[in-house]
């Protein structure tokens, strides 16, 4: 039976010929396009995923270089600026309209392209069906479609580039009512439309995904590979999942009420407005409202953005401590309450909304909540790795770096979880502190570490360790560097989205501290280019993968022909036994998934 | 790649992606219905009456449910030229309903409530309209079914896909069910 009909296909074929024809596509083994572009391979969609998401990264990341330069440099003149820019930046320098384009499509790839899609996109395709051994998705079409979507998406927002008036430049979270009045900034008029559009076929892409991966968890696990056998890879990215498919649609909601407000005359966020001198017929809208709709995505959405990371790093850390992770299911039961409370915490990012302050005084308590699966997920990690048989892979640094910048981002996230302490430093450049460093630099950690580590099952080859050293230490002393002195200039009261501080008296004495920060951002930046080298290169030059389990992991993925094809498994998939992290046991250095359990063991009553 | 084990499966796949996406759809209304909420507890809400078009195409909407479920009733007892005529039945309803609602949307207009009027009047419009865009979602599904069904080179036995599309065609019954409640009782 060939591999396409064991996994979904019941039609019963009649005819000589039926095999040949329009249904090749069904036949991996067929030409170029089939293979590579409109592959239906979960391993070929994940590593589409990778490479649009290291494209966007590059992007995303040069686009905080540029008004870094601005911010470290206000009074300095760039003319190669202006010879790229062009009349985005006259004379060399960004203008205001510039740099809140640049803002805004800094966080909106970050934030959506790279580390929703790029890093759950990857990994969750790629280790799905690989760790809880199934051939493929439950369904390969879908998965297909759901990277083409995000495709789609990226081509729009790309093109929001190149138009005249600019790219949406409103915020990543694009408030109205600057982001529904066209002439309220350059920035809201076609530009904020190819926002909404591409954001809506990101929001599909992202449910045709999270589908797939949540219906291949339940219903794909190979013989004997029970809920509690899983990796926590898996279950991160389960989480993730359901987080997507239960949030993003609420997203849509709030776009599609903004379309209308954009285009149809509607007045769902709008009210008494003046626009240019003008008085608008809008009557009766409430701005609010949207910010409800969004942060009950927005706030879920950096959930969606760790989780994936958390899993990774749970695994790596374990896989190259030698040692079982500690708490397997205080993890997963951790991970569980982080996906409740993330539903419950959206109105802390709208403390100084008007909020009603008993109603708040509900949102710090749940805010707060958080930090106790937290807190038990450090805990774990930390004992995971206590007195354990340490190897210093690159993809294991950048997992301890995980660990230390969610703990150090983490924790302000209590600060301003707390109403009182919020109305103060809202909006300032301690809030951009905090969730770069627990959301963003983390997030990047755990993708460094899965693209490390799972780098041989994706090409076959490993990439460059001394480079990957080099690499790692940049960009966690830079990610301190950056981040760090902004939580000063955050408690001074600095504000964020400003385009120049040297005119205010309060900020002027940040000019050095900015002017430092930046230079890091510039260090910081080559260092991801020495990545991006290191990747390419080692896709087809790295050092070959010779054996088929290389760190010596006890889960599925390292049962598989290093290179395996669509189907992943030669003959029979591989029966599990055990659970994924029996590292160290009995004297064995590790025993695979895919052992059985030895007469002691059953005796014992082992995981 | 042809001595590969079969896949074992709990449940069809595709049944259980569907439940997924049905409930994320639901999501999706949620957020509408609680942005309506909020709303609606605002100053300046505008109340009028829904046209009553609405009630007919309720009626329209939930016999095309029961054609599906006969359909797949012949399909599974393979009366195929009968499973044909409800699948086609089925989706000339769903027309009907669409043709329905876009009166209802004519009537508002007429009496003097345009889209861009009042927020509780846009609402209803918005609300509608996505609603329906996942009844022709449903339509575009039946149509690929009768494609199918009329293929003489590959033939299909598996039940799997018309019992996929008639679950969402209940799920898209019982949504505009809830949705006609709510709008009527929260007005």
């Amino acid at each position: 039976m060939s591999n396409e009909a064991t996994l979904h296909s019941k039609e019963v074929v009649h005819g000589a010929h039926a095999h040949d024809g329009h249904d090749d596509h069904e036949h991996h083994e067929g030409g170029f396009i089939s293979k590579y572009v409109f592959s239906m391979d979960h391993k070929t969609i994940a590593k589409q995923f990778l490479i649009t998401g290291i494209i966007w990264a590059i992007i995303g990341a040069f686009f905080s270089v540029l008004f870094r330069l601005q911010l470290g440099f206000p009074d300095a003149t760039f003319p190669w600026l202006e010879s790229i820019l062009g009349h985005w930046a006259k004379g060399g320098r960004i203008t205001p309209e510039a740099y809140y384009a640049l803002v805004t499509m800094h966080g909106t790839i970050l934030v959506f392209f790279v580390l929703t899609a790029g890093l759950s996109g990857t990994f969750s395709n790629l280790l799905i069906p690989l760790q809880v051994g199934a051939r493929d998705m439950a369904s390969p079409f879908m998965n297909c479609l759901s990277y083409w979507f995000f495709f789609m998406a990226s081509v729009v927002m790309m093109s929001s580039l190149f138009v005249q008036t600019g790219p949406a430049s409103g915020g990543w979270t694009s408030y109205p009512p600057l982001s529904a009045l066209g002439d309220a900034s350059i920035g809201s008029k076609i530009g904020m439309d190819l926002w909404l559009t591409s954001m809506a076929l990101f929001v599909v892409s992202q449910l045709l995904g999270g589908l797939n991966y949540i219906s291949t968890i339940l219903n794909m696990r190979t013989k004997g590979m029970t809920m509690t056998k899983m990796p926590l890879t898996i279950w991160g990215f389960f989480f993730t999942a359901i987080l997507g498919v239960l949030s993003f649609p609420v997203l849509l909601s709030g776009f599609i009420l903004l379309l209308f407000d954009r285009h149809a005359g509607t007045s769902f966020y709008l009210s008494e407005l003046f626009v240019a001198g003008k008085a608008l017929s809008n009557e009766g809208g409430s701005a609010i409202l949207y910010q409800h709709l969004f942060w009950f995505l927005g706030h879920p959405e950096v959930y969606i953005i760790i989780l994936p990371a958390m899993g990774m790093v749970s695994e790596i850390l374990a896989v190259n401590s030698r040692k079982p992770i500690f708490g397997y299911l205080a993890m997963v039961g951790s991970m569980f309450a982080i996906v409740i409370l993330a539903f419950l915490v959206w109105a802390h990012h709208m403390f100084v909304t008007g909020l009603n302050p008993f109603l708040g005084a509900f949102f710090v308590l749940l805010t707060l909540l958080i930090a106790v699966p937290s807190a038990i997920k450090v805990f774990n990690w930390i004992t995971t790795i206590w007195k354990g048989n340490l190897r210093f892979t690159p993809g294991m640094l950048f997992s301890i770096g995980f660990v230390s910048t969610f703990i150090s981002g983490g924790l302000t996230g209590i600060w301003l979880g707390n109403s009182s302490i919020d109305i103060h430093l809202h909006d300032t450049y301690f809030v951009i502190a905090h969730f770069h460093i627990v959301m963003g630099v983390s997030a990047f950690f755990g993708t460094f570490a899965g693209v490390y580590h799972w780098f041989p099952k994706m090409f076959g080859r490993y990439m460059n360790n001394t480079i990957s050293y080099i690499h790692f230490w940049v960009t966690l002393a830079g990610a301190y560097l950056i981040f760090w002195p902004m939580h000063y200039e955050g408690m001074a009261g600095m504000p964020r989205r400003y385009y120049d501080y040297s005119s205010w008296e309060s900020f002027k004495q940040f000019a050095d501290l900015n002017h430092f920060i930046s230079i890091v951002v510039i260090v910081v930046f080559a260092a991801q280019l020495l990545f991006v080298f290191n990747f390419f290169y080692s896709i087809f030059k790295g050092r070959k993968v010779t054996e088929t389990n290389p760190w010596n992991a006890t889960t599925l993925e390292w049962t598989t022909p290093i290179n395996p094809g669509h189907g992943n498994w030669v003959g029979e998939i591989p029966e599990v036994h055990r659970w994924p992290y029996d590292y160290s046991k009995n004297g064995k250095d590790f025993i695979p998934q895919t052992v059985p359990l030895s007469p002691e063991e059953e005796a014992e009553g082992s995981h | 790649m042809q001595a590969m084990s079969l896949q074992r499966n709990k449940i069809h796949p595709h049944k259980y992606s569907l439940w997924i996406a049905m409930g994320s759809i639901t999501m999706m209304f949620i957020g509408f219905t609680s942005a309506y909420v909020v709303k609606r507890s605002q100053a300046n809400w505008y109340t009028f009456q829904l046209p009553m078009i609405f009630w007919i195409s309720t009626a329209i909407i939930v016999a095309s449910s029961v054609t599906i479920q006969m359909s797949v009733m012949q399909f599974r007892n393979r009366h195929m030229q009968r499973y044909k005529q409800l699948i086609t039945l089925t989706a000339i309803l769903g027309v009907a309903f669409a043709v329905c609602q876009w009166i209802g949307f004519k009537q508002m207009n007429d009496q003097g409530l345009p889209l861009n009027g009042p927020a509780s009047v846009s609402f209803i419009y918005v609300i509608v309209s996505v609603h329906l865009l996942h009844v022709l979602g449903g339509v575009v599904a039946l149509l690929v079914m009768f494609a199918r069904a009329f293929r003489t080179r590959v033939r299909t036995y598996s039940p799997v896909p018309i019992e996929v599309a008639a679950t969402y065609w209940h799920f898209v019954d019982a949504l505009w069910i809830y949705l006609l409640i709510f709008l009527s009782i929260a007005r």
